[in-house]
């Protein structure tokens, strides 16, 4: 195969894995941040900080995934 | 006009000036929002806070918020002894917040989106909080990478794990923030780019499709300026966080 091609299933394959891993962890975080909210509505503010905090974290590696893809995609 | 979604990262020059030494000096249209963010902030902070009254008008309102939220970051974050690192955190802080916010006004260029501009951000609290490290701990500033508890035997693999994922920080500090932007904003131009490229198409009813694109994108925008706070706010909270790491945990 030509290296035009490798490098769209290069790119495509880099992200779908990655992609699957942020959105479960995404998933988890919320989810946890949603049960202690209802265990506890007082301590609302404190934990959502710290929710977001992880959300953008984890956020990131899918940008890193995104670069990735783009670096093979494009150079 | 450009209908290439990545031709508004481009950098333009405002006003040439003279390569000076082989460095081109042109004012391009990076640094001018740069200014503009921080005269911007300058502004907001020195005007609102021009009657210190004890109950705050609107603008001293919002400039109490920033000053607030900020030191609450610092405390919780950095810790109590870091208090004097404020006005640094405040003004990475307020930087990328007006630089992100700016960008999101249309026509105007998001200058957090470049990674020169990321990277000198990140380059910078982490140059300065390797450097707060030696000068507080001198040479115990290296037993940071051994973690306390773990085995001797263990230190040949965690040592070089641990200076790996330190010397990372400024490249995932940087590249999160470039990152966000840049992809925000070209996902913004290329929904936008729907509208036109189905009103080329379909014709006349195409422009009664293309409203489609619009609501999204009217959608994407209010998730593009919760991003750009929230990404100061990230980088803000990360700077604090390498603060204390630097204080204390050495």
């Amino acid at each position: 195969m030509d290296a035009e091609a490798a490098k769209f299933i290069g790119a495509g394959l880099a992200v779908t894995f990655a992609l699957a891993g942020v959105g479960i962890g995404l998933g988890n975080i919320f989810s946890n941040l949603i049960a202690a909210i209802g265990r506890n509505p007082a301590a609302r503010n404190q934990v959502f900080g710290v929710g977001i905090l992880g959300f953008a974290l984890t956020e990131a590696v899918a940008l890193f995934a995104l670069l990735i893809g783009f670096l093979i995609l494009f150079s | 006009m450009a209908t290439d979604p990545l031709h508004q990262f481009q950098i333009q020059p405002v006003v040439e000036l003279p390569r000076v030494a082989g460095l081109d000096l042109s004012l391009t249209n990076s640094a001018v929002y740069m200014i503009l963010a921080a005269l911007l902030a300058t502004g907001l902070l020195i005007v609102g806070m021009r009657n210190r009254s004890l109950v705050p008008t609107r603008l001293q309102s919002i400039a109490e918020l920033l000053y607030e939220f900020v030191a609450n970051l610092v405390r919780e974050n950095a810790g109590a002894e870091a208090r004097k690192y404020f006005p640094f955190v405040f003004s990475i802080f307020i930087f990328i917040l007006f630089g992100n916010l700016l960008g999101m006004i249309p026509g105007t260029f998001t200058f957090t989106s470049h990674i020169i501009v990321t990277f000198a951000l990140a380059a910078t609290v982490f140059l300065f909080v390797t450097i707060l490290a030696l000068v507080k701990h001198g040479l115990h500033f290296f037993s940071f990478f051994m973690p306390a508890g773990t085995p001797i035997a263990l230190a040949v693999i965690i040592v070089p794990i641990e200076v790996i994922s330190y010397l990372s920080r400024p490249v995932s500090l940087s590249i999160r923030l470039f990152a966000n932007m840049m992809a925000g904003h070209t996902m913004l131009k290329v929904f936008a780019g729907f509208t036109v490229s189905m009103g080329a198409a379909l014709g006349a009813a195409g422009y009664a499709f293309g409203l489609v694109p619009v609501i999204l994108n009217v959608a994407l925008i209010g998730f593009e300026i919760l991003v750009a706070f929230m990404q100061a706010y990230v980088f803000t909270v990360l700077t604090c966080i390498y603060i204390r790491d630097a204080l204390e945990l050495h």
